[in-house]
Order: structure tokens, then sequence, then C-alpha cells
């Protein structure tokens, strides 16, 4: 399930980005680019496991939940990312804060 | 057991790669005169700048091995403390998780560098109607 989960939010990335966020400054190319690539990895292991007589999908509980969490990962790695990269400049308080110089303490006092 | 190792490794290395493309892209641009600001003018003249091309393959590897290294967690085969891996606890288990490095491991790796191949293609392809159409539009015009 796993797979199936991770495969789907592929999918569900690869049509936001394709309609809504193909600007490159949110980043979101890159949430698609992860899922797609946890994606084809996984296939390669489902067929390792048919190989060893194991079935393609893990059907239980425990992956569809894995399966979730994953997602979740990769929701989180990606708006970490965003937030470093500030695209939106949000954060040039915090940056003009490390920049000020003596001088312009001196001009807000 | 630690089949993510092999396009980790991947990602390393493609990433070094990555970093030496786009130093050499922006010396280019500053011999030619423009500015590195101006990349997106670029893009529209002379197609995705390939530095750009290979972050797609650094980001799907880099992704797809942190997204399995989560799943290795999950099952207890990576751990945070030293050796990580805990086949590595197990002098039997080396050898079978070397094996599935050098299996399932590599054709992970693979796969997804021949998906990147078939992406480069696709962008050349639509790169060059995207010339063909301008050029026939400058015709007309002209």
């Amino acid at each position: 399930m796993c797979l199936v989960i991770t495969a789907f939010a592929a999918v569900i990335t690869t049509l936001i980005w394709y309609f809504k966020a193909h600007n490159e400054n949110i980043k979101f190319s890159m949430l698609v680019l992860m899922y797609w690539g946890a994606t084809l990895m996984w296939v390669v292991d489902g067929f390792f496991s048919i190989a060893k007589g194991e079935p393609f999908l893990d059907l239980s509980i425990n992956d569809t939940l894995l399966g979730f969490v994953i997602v979740l990962c990769g929701l989180a790695v990606w708006l970490f990312v965003l937030l470093y990269k500030d695209p939106k400049n949000v954060f040039d308080f915090l940056k003009g804060a490390h920049k000020q110089t003596p001088t312009d303490i001196n001009k807000n006092k | 057991m630690a089949c993510f190792t092999a396009p980790l490794a991947e990602a390393i290395i493609v990433t070094i790669i990555k970093k030496r493309i786009e130093k050499k892209e922006k010396a280019t641009l500053s011999l030619s005169g423009k500015d590195s600001t101006k990349i997106a003018e670029t893009e529209n003249h002379s197609g995705i700048p390939f530095s750009r091309k290979i972050g797609w393959l650094t980001k799907m590897l880099w992704g797809g091995s942190f997204l399995l290294a989560i799943e290795h967690i999950w099952h207890g085969e990576v751990v945070p403390w030293a050796p990580f891996l805990t086949a590595m606890n197990n002098p039997a288990d080396i050898q079978p998780m070397l094996m599935e490095i050098a299996t399932v491991g590599v054709t992970m790796a693979l796969l997804v560098t021949a998906v990147w191949v078939v992406m480069l293609a696709v962008s050349k392809h639509l790169e060059n109607r995207k010339e063909k159409n301008s050029a026939c539009d400058k015709a007309i015009e002209g």
C-alpha cells in the first residue's frame, strides 16, 4: 500500500503542478519529483519481492500507515525547503536584522 | 535492508556534477556579457539550462532515497546510532545486505536515471518544437 499511496501522491502533485503550481519559485516540482523518485524505487522493490516469491504489494494496515507517513514526510521536507528559500521574502525582516550595520542601529536609536 | 544507499550514493555524485555544471554555466554567461539574473531570458532562447535538467535527477534521487530511508527506519532496518544499519550488527546479515544493495539498489538507481533520460528526450523534443514554431512565426512576419 505504501507504493500505491506514494504513486497516488505523485499523480496528484503532478496534476497540481501542471494546472496550478508550475511556478518555479514555490519549488513544487521538487515535491513532485521526490514522490516519483520514491515510487520508481518501490516499483523495483516490488518486482524483486515477486522474484523472492512475495507479493508485489503489501496490503497490511501497517504498510498503509507507513504510506501516509511517507507522504507527510515528503510534504514536511518541501515545506522546510520552501520556508528556507522564502520566495515571497516573508522573512526579509530577519535577514535585515542580520545585515544591520552599526550606522543603521545608531539611526534607529 | 539498505537498498536506498545505492541511489543515495548516485545522488551525492550527481549533486557534485551539478554544482560544477552550474559554475561553468555561470562562467559562460559572464563571459558572454550576460548577467546571471538573466538566466530566464537565456532559457527562452536556447532552452532549459542543463544544470536545471540535472536538478530533476538529483531531486528524484535525493527525494526517493530519503523516503525509502523513512521506510527503513519504520521497519527498524536503519537506526540513529552507529553502525546505523541493523544488518551490520550481525556478520551473517552483511553479505545479504551488500547483495541487496548491488541488485535492488543499483536497479533502483538505474531505473530513476533511465526515467530521467526519457525526461531529457521529451524536453529536447519540446524545445525543438518551440524553436520550429518561433522560426515559422518569424518567417510569416518577415
